[in-house]
């Protein structure tokens, strides 16, 4: 039995996303696992950042459940009795489960944990990108300040605070290795830059599951190959568990743990690596047709 | 690297060829306008004059101005651009600019009055320096919802509006007065009012903030302007045709003056001249205004700064940059644009409050648009985000146009019926559309980081973004 089989993080049953007519995702069911790095792939246009929005909380599923556990709590056990009542989310002393689809945005990132990245980056260009860092950290920050009234008497309790907010920037600075930029405009870093500054706001915020919307778009093999690296160092050191999308192969195939094949909108395929990379739909879907068969009928058709 | 400078070109040919269109025209334009004047004759007829000098000189100012302008631009392209003044420059004007300038309000008022005596400062006090600290104040006030959240916000003076009401209602009230005259005694309310009505000011103002707020969270960019815009007609209709309420187009007279506190000013014995043993004379309440509409101003600017480096003015911030990023790392935007609003709303609040006390009557004719338009302006002017710049702005906007009304030896030159203070949104006009062209992000458009690890280095205008309401 696989580890998202045994310890799911996430548990996507029957997504379900329409745009007027057109439908992005159909009937989507699938699990990431705790500590796992969980791929979704596909050709353009297969409905994954859609995926991303409505488990991100960006946009509210037509149809579907997502659930997500902290700790070690039941999600079969809790989840139908979760989801007759009102509320959005359920504590027991072995953790909690939350209801991602009943979340507005901001809480999925503030209560849920999940922290996520765009597809064309998104930070605070006119910032530094120290203070990109301290943005991500506003929550506990707010709560230390005593919703700003303490901050503005400068008690002693929020400027400590403060500075573990900078050593926490520092240390996601160092690893990722800005720190010599830290007091930079987050707009004048190099493009690699500035997809690693996006990742070390987004782990700010201490997240259990980040989604990497498209980590390694525009990167040079050797910043793919330190990316792999950072990615690993998240999962293992921090017990974050990462879903991504990605078109580059070469750092899916090499860091994920489980792949799940999207086309359409529909799931094709689901599983490890070498199960997904040898699955005859998956290839169909990638390169237009399933066997020599196929591509002769095909050629005939259009008169070749 | 090495600093290169080329040969200017000058394509001649193309320059003469567009101050050729230019006063072609302005023939066409001036032709009818200025070639061309309507007289009347003893007969009563109407007669064409023909102007050809005075048209024939336009044109060729047009002409020979175009050509120097092409004959500038083209020099000027050649040459390698030149380096921006440094970012530690711009930080140095933040930090050393405000206290030096601090230090110069204070001492105003006893400069002026010692350079020119009480009857000549009265009016460089309370024209120059109460007038434009009351925009600083207004200004530094809606910075927090236009320079910091990017909130595009066109409907400020009603907040000012609300704050002026606020006090001039309650500090005529005939039952709170009677109220307080007999819990505590006669004539406490006539002598603190505008200390106790100050802070009530503010917070009904900061409630109003909020009540506009939540309708207009989700609009955004124009749409915003237009509400905020909206927003602030309303409430000064409400004003005028409420009458019961605001007295309408007559206003509310006879609003009680500040005390010093509890002390009036007047010439009685148990007046402020008496009891400090000294003459009389109006200059004293004068001074004293300006006094407190500069500790409103300095407490407007104080908490602003203090706000940008907590964590809910670097959400603000944030939220002006990039709000969908906001939302992803877990900030409530709708509870920060809020607090922008009721903060910002609230210091208008207090500008209102004294803008009725110095008057001592108010009326909806000082809240139209206008009013709005001129704070922007002055924010927008200064540079947004920026303190220093708001001062600088409102010197320029306000002192220049009550510099306007000094200028009595004009009409030496253009006659008696020349009145320059009825040019004064010309004047405003132009330099806007200067400022715009020579400095679009206003005049102090860097932008200082919040926290730093090393060294603190000022951010570039063209990274930081404006906002999209």
């Amino acid at each position: 039995m696989s580890n998202w089989e045994k310890d799911p993080i996430l548990k996507v049953e029957h997504l379900t996303m329409r745009f007027g007519g057109l439908v992005a995702i159909n009937n989507l069911s699938f699990t990431a696992g705790r500590g796992d790095i969980t791929a979704l792939i596909g050709p353009n246009g297969a409905g994954k950042t859609t995926v991303f929005n409505c488990i991100t909380g960006f946009y509210k599923p037509t149809v579907g459940r997502m659930s997500l556990r902290h700790g070690h709590i039941d999600i079969d056990a809790h989840v139908e009795a979760l989801t007759d009542t009102a509320g959005d989310s359920v504590t027991t002393p072995e953790g909690s489960l939350y209801l991602l689809e009943r979340m507005p945005d901001f809480q999925v990132s503030a209560r849920a944990k999940v922290a996520r990245t765009f597809q064309n980056i998104r930070l605070f260009s006119g910032m530094t990108v120290l203070e990109n860092l301290m943005v991500a950290q506003h929550n506990p920050l707010m709560v230390a300040s005593n919703w700003t009234l303490g901050g503005l008497l400068g008690l002693a309790g929020f400027r400590n605070r403060e500075k573990a907010a900078i050593e926490t920037a520092k240390y996601w600075l160092e690893k990722t290795k800005l720190i010599d930029r830290a007091d930079d405009p987050a707009g004048d870093l190099p493009y690699g830059d500035q997809r690693r500054l996006e990742i070390a706001r987004a782990m700010c915020t201490e997240p259990v599951l980040l989604c990497l919307d498209e980590p390694a778009a525009g990167l040079n093999p050797k910043e793919s190959l330190e990316l792999n690296t950072l990615l690993r160092a998240i999962r293992d050191d921090h017990g974050t568990s990462l879903l991504l999308i990605e078109h580059d192969m070469s750092v899916v195939m090499e860091i994920s743990d489980h792949v799940v094949v999207l086309d359409y909108g529909t799931k094709i395929s689901d599983g490890t690596p070498d199960h997904v990379q040898n699955d005859p739909k998956v290839i169909a879907a990638y390169l237009g047709a399933e066997d020599e068969a196929e591509v002769e009928k095909i050629e005939a058709e259009v008169g070749l | 690297m090495s600093e290169m400078r080329a040969t200017p070109v000058v394509n001649w040919t193309a320059i003469f060829k567009d101050a050729l269109i230019a006063a072609l025209i302005a023939v066409g334009l001036f032709a009818l306008l200025i070639g061309l004047k309507t007289d009347q004759t003893l007969n009563n007829q109407m007669v064409l004059v023909p102007r050809p000098g005075l048209f024939g000189t336009i044109v060729a100012l047009v002409f020979f101005g175009r050509l120097f302008l092409g004959y500038l631009n083209a020099v000027r392209s050649s040459e390698v651009k030149k380096k921006k003044p440094s970012s530690a420059l711009m930080i140095k004007v933040e930090k050393y600019g405000l206290p030096v300038l601090i230090g110069f309000l204070v001492v105003y008022p006893l400069v002026v009055l010692g350079t020119v005596g009480p009857q000549g400062a009265l009016k460089w006090i309370d024209n120059f320096g109460v007038q434009i600290l009351i925009y600083i104040m207004l200004g530094w006030g809606l910075n927090i919802v236009v320079g910091l959240a990017g909130l595009l916000d066109l409907g400020y003076v009603a907040f000012y509006a609300v704050g002026a009401y606020s006090y001039a209602l309650f500090a005529t009230s005939e039952p709170i007065k009677e109220f307080m005259a007999q819990l505590i005694g006669e004539g406490f309310w006539q002598a603190w009012a505008f200390w106790i009505c100050l802070p009530v000011a503010g917070i009904l103002a900061a409630f109003w903030g909020v009540l506009l707020g939540f309708p207009v969270l989700r609009l955004r960019g124009d749409y915003l302007a237009i509400v905020t815009l909206a927003f602030g007609e309303i409430i000064r209709l409400v004003l005028i045709n409420w009458v019961e309420f605001s007295n309408g187009y007559a206003g509310i007279s006879s609003i009680p003056r500040p005390s010093f506190f509890g002390v009036p000013f007047n010439a009685t014995e148990n007046g402020f001249a008496a009891k400090f043993g000294i003459e009389f004379s109006p200059i004293h309440r004068t001074i004293f205004l300006f006094y407190v509409i500069l500790a409103l101003a300095l407490l407007t600017a104080a908490v602003s700064m203090r706000l940008r480096r907590l964590p809910v003015g670097r959400a603000w911030e944030a939220l002006r940059e990039d709000e969908i990023a906001c939302r992803s790392l877990g900030i409530n935007t709708v509870n920060t644009k809020l607090t922008a609003f009721a903060i910002g709303a609230m210091f208008g609040g207090f500008a209102g409050a004294f803008f009725a006390a110095r008057q001592g009557f108010i009326s909806p004719e000082s809240f139209v648009f206008l009013e709005s338009a001129q704070i922007l302006a002055i924010v927008v002017l200064g540079g947004m985000g920026s303190l220093v710049g708001v001062v600088i702005a409102s010197v320029l906007l306000v002192g220049g146009v009550e510099i306007l009304r000094e200028l009595d030896f004009l009409k030496m030159y253009f006659g008696d019926n020349f009145d320059p203070a009825q040019y004064r949104m010309l004047i405003f006009g132009i330099c806007m559309v200067l400022m715009m062209l020579w400095k679009p992000r206003g005049l102090i458009s860097t932008r200082e980081p919040s926290v730093f690890l090393k060294e603190k280095k000022a951010v570039s205008s063209d990274l930081v973004k404006e906002g999209h309401g």
